[in-house]
């Protein structure tokens, strides 16, 4: 249905905001060499209680109220264990939740990553309300994008002006 | 993130708020993009990328641009609500070619594209 893992990254990121997360991070970690892809999603919203976590891979349990069937999830976790992966959901109320979803890098079926730089600008731009921290490792090589110092360089411009849009998208290519 | 860029900011700051003194605050609009599952696994992120693109193309300052979750209208996605004032439109299956259109035609020069609305 969802057939980038940056989509979804987003969708998981929409359940932290929804859940209330003033912070998100996100890391997309590519270990070629151990052959392992690892995406995680760690928010400080207000998480849920053992039952919900257990039941939240499940198709027909959603947090939206306008329908009783929710498929992110569920899909993603589908979606890593066909390819020698797992999907973990990690919670406590009051803290937060983190999702982590690792697949094997290499196998055949796995989803594209897909446009990351558009989910991220998409997240950054859509919360304002929200940070967002964006880490991804290829190898050796790190990127880290926090919107924290961005927002308090930018005071009360918002980072929907045009010149801003255009820098944020050129950090994040 | 290195230190060269938060240097550029200063200066996208100063910029975007010596043109916001010369802008009429009553005029702001605030688009919102539903981004649902549903939204995302209709194409809703590409929507906003091609809203933030247009902005960004046809420097159109003062635009507040959020999203939100699904709004129970899953088969009209991408939703996306353009609100000028009190007047709010909202329109449905807005593909990045329409929401460019959308920008340009609505909050850019005021006119509303009627045959994409949603009427409920």
């Amino acid at each position: 249905m969802l057939r980038e893992l940056a989509l979804h990254i987003l969708d998981i990121a929409e359940n932290s905001l929804n859940a209330g997360a003033t912070l998100v991070t996100i890391e997309v970690i590519e270990d070629a060499r151990a052959d392992r892809l690892t995406l995680r999603v760690a928010d400080n919203g207000r998480g849920m209680d053992a039952e919900l976590a257990r039941r939240v891979a499940d198709p027909f349990t959603t947090t939206r109220t306008t329908r009783r069937v929710g498929l992110g999830l569920p899909f993603l976790k589908q979606a890593a264990e066909q390819c020698n992966g797992s999907l973990a959901i990690d919670s406590a109320q009051g803290v937060g939740t983190t999702i982590t979803a690792t697949f094997q890098y290499s196998h055949i079926d796995r989803m594209p990553l897909g446009d990351l730089s558009g989910t991220i600008l998409s997240l950054a731009v859509g919360y304002p309300q929200a940070d967002f921290v964006f880490r991804r490792e290829i190898g050796d090589k790190r990127l880290e994008i926090d919107t924290r110092p961005i927002k308090a360089e930018l005071g009360s411009v918002a980072l929907s002006e045009p010149s801003v849009i255009k820098f944020l998208k050129e950090m994040l290519e | 993130m290195p230190v060269k860029s938060l240097d550029d900011l200063k200066k996208i700051k100063e910029q975007a708020l010596a043109k916001r003194a010369i802008r009429n605050a009553s005029a702001r609009a605030h688009i919102t993009v539903a981004m649902g599952t549903c939204g995302i696994a209709a194409g809703a992120r590409d929507t906003m990328k091609a809203i933030l693109d247009a902005i960004e193309k046809d420097d159109i300052a003062g635009v507040l641009v959020t999203q939100t979750g699904c709004i129970g209208l899953c088969e009209f996605e991408p939703i996306v609500d353009v609100q000028i004032g009190d007047a709010k439109v909202t329109y449905g299956k807005v593909t990045p070619e329409r929401a460019r259109a959308i920008v340009a035609e609505h909050v850019g020069g005021g006119k509303p594209i009627k045959e994409w609305m949603i009427v409920r």
